[in-house]
């Protein structure tokens, strides 16, 4: 794929700052997030509610917009800017109603042959008492399975922080696109720490080999491009964000949507079915 | 006589000397031969049962019923027809995907202890005289965690299963994706939950047989996924683990929370299944499915 920077030149910037200190900015309260992306990037953005089974969920949303005149699906994880809102989508943490409701959203895309845009940025699916109690593995087991067949093309963009199986469940794309700061995780470095070596105070220790960073993940051939950020993070500049991402998300889909379907879906399964082949 | 009444002292002595040293012998061969009956200890009542005695009873303690978990070869014996398989994809190891210090050292040590090459391993063969491919996940192995062997193995086993047209049965047991091989881990969970949906999609029948315990990534993939979803009994089955949801909500979980029962109740098993009964299970739902495993 191409990226948006020539290589050398981002590998001149990744010198600079540690992958704590991305983590660090990719979790910051004032970088932009998903009510910023759906009010900027896209017009009319209509948002919709509820799974239809149980509930909805606010840590997801949902919605139909115009994205430079093309009707498209806009999903992502809802992160606030302070306690306040942040109690209130539960700090980006989905419970199933959130990953049913996306999967709704996901198969009227399809239905309506427009394409999808999810936006990733939370630390994790919900680890909670009536998640569990309603399927939470089995929520996001189902958007893994329904999108790695979606027939219409599908683009991820890695925005903050991307957590675990609850970021990946709005991740399974025909392009995954990361920030320049944004990470992208089988778990929380916190978690990781956790599991491998019983204490999570070693979580800086678990960034510098975590491999988390969008630089690692383009090297492994699993982000597919990287949006520079202005120094500091992407709040110091986030209409620079929105210009970046109006011109990748334009030139991808005008080539994603000239494709047929068979072999978009063909190009989707073999562009997950490599990671790791042996 | 003096020398007679010495004689019969000295003989004494040494009777009772001989005596003393029996008693030691046989104190010491009584205590020798404890570590050959030694076995293993069931962590759920304590008592104590020899491998071979484990192995009859098919890894459940015939004192209270639990369930230990069951080595992979074993399972495969056990499920089919009379213990007859052939194993598929067994040259698949996992690399140093993020190059993660000790890492190909560890799969190195437990190579070596197991006899295992990851913490699956895959089969084909007959169960009631169907034709079935099976995954089977072994706890041994970094707790059947799921890195890029698994996630290759798994995603084998479904596009040879859709190939082949014959049903896939997966027995999951994992603590969930391997944290050592990173997002290549997390991204096998879509790499296997994208192979099972391929199978599905050709009419192929895909049986989800989950035991202790099933959590995390694969939980949260394919092993959810199931046409038919099966659990042994007081599996603990979930996504998150039951310390975090504690330490995150403050308070403790409730006795059998997340176990197959609470599965079955909530709506996410079909059954819960004794292991003992699981090999007539399966060929009951293989011969109601045998126009499947193809789209006719």
């Amino acid at each position: 794929m191409r990226p948006i920077l020539p290589r050398g030149l981002f590998q001149a910037k990744e010198k600079n700052i540690t992958p704590r200190e991305r983590v660090l900015m990719a979790r910051s309260p004032q970088r932009p997030n998903f009510k910023f992306y759906s009010e900027n990037l896209f017009e009319g953005f209509f948002e919709v509610h509820g799974d239809r089974q149980y509930g909805d969920d606010s840590a997801i949303s949902c919605g139909i917009a115009l994205f430079e005149g093309i009707p498209v699906t806009v999903a992502g994880h809802v992160k606030g800017r302070d306690l306040e809102e942040n109690v209130a989508v539960r700090f980006g943490m989905p419970n199933p109603e959130g990953y049913r409701k996306f999967r709704r959203a996901a198969l009227q895309a399809e239905k309506f042959h427009r394409p999808l845009i999810t936006f990733i940025d939370t630390p994790g699916a919900y680890p909670g008492k009536e998640a569990e109690a309603r399927g939470q593995g089995e929520a996001i087991a189902n958007c893994l399975y329904t999108l790695s067949n979606l027939k219409t093309p599908v683009i991820a963009i890695v925005t903050g922080e991307g957590g675990s199986g609850g970021a990946l469940a709005l991740g399974v794309a025909d392009r995954i696109i990361m920030l320049e700061n944004a990470v992208y995780s089988i778990l929380s470095p916190e978690g990781f720490a956790t599991i491998l070596w019983k204490d999570a105070k070693r979580s800086d220790e678990a960034c510098e080999v975590m491999k988390l960073t969008a630089h690692d993940l383009y090297e492994f051939g699993i982000t597919d491009e990287i949006i520079p950020e202005p120094d500091g993070g992407a709040e110091n500049d986030p209409q620079m964000i929105i210009a970046a991402l109006r011109e990748v998300i334009a030139e991808e889909l005008r080539v994603l949507m000239e494709k047929d379907t068979d072999t978009l879906i063909d190009e989707r399964y073999e562009k997950f079915r490599k990671i790791g082949r042996i | 006589m003096d020398n007679n009444q010495n004689m019969a002292k000295e003989s004494e002595i040494f009777e009772s000397r001989k005596m003393k040293l029996n008693l030691l012998k046989a104190f010491r061969d009584a205590t020798a031969r404890k570590p050959k009956i030694e076995g293993v200890e069931c962590p759920a009542c304590g008592a104590k049962t020899d491998d071979a005695e484990l192995q009859n009873s098919m890894y459940i303690c015939e004192h209270c019923g639990h369930y230990f978990p069951m080595p992979a070869d074993k399972r495969l014996q056990s499920i089919y027809d009379d213990g007859e398989h052939e194993l598929l994809f067994a040259d698949i190891e996992a690399k140093n995907p993020i190059g993660f210090p000790g890492y190909k050292v560890k799969l190195g040590e437990l190579k070596a202890k197991t006899g295992l090459d990851d913490a699956c391993v895959c089969a084909k063969g007959k169960i009631g005289g169907h034709r079935a491919v099976a995954v089977v996940f072994d706890t041994r192995f970094l707790m059947g965690s799921m890195g890029t062997a698994v996630g290759e193995k798994v995603t084998r086993a479904a596009e040879y299963a859709a190939e082949a047209k014959l049903p896939l049965i997966v027995f999951a047991s994992s603590g969930g994706a391997r944290m050592q091989e990173g997002i290549f881990s997390l991204m096998q969970m879509a790499k296997t939950s994208a192979a099972v949906k391929r199978h599905s999609d050709n009419g192929g029948l895909f049986i989800s047989v989950l035991s202790h315990p099933t959590t995390g990534g694969v939980t949260a993939s394919f092993a959810s996924l199931g046409d038919i979803i099966l659990a042994e009994p007081k599996a603990l089955i979930g996504f998150a683990g039951p310390r975090v949801i504690e330490q995150t909500i403050g308070e403790k979980l409730p006795d059998g929370f997340q176990l197959s029962e609470f599965q079955l109740e909530h709506g996410f098993a079909d059954a819960v299944i004794e292991r003992k009964q699981l090999r007539e299970t399966l060929a009951q739902l293989l011969k109601l499915h045998r126009k499947g495993g193809a789209r006719r």
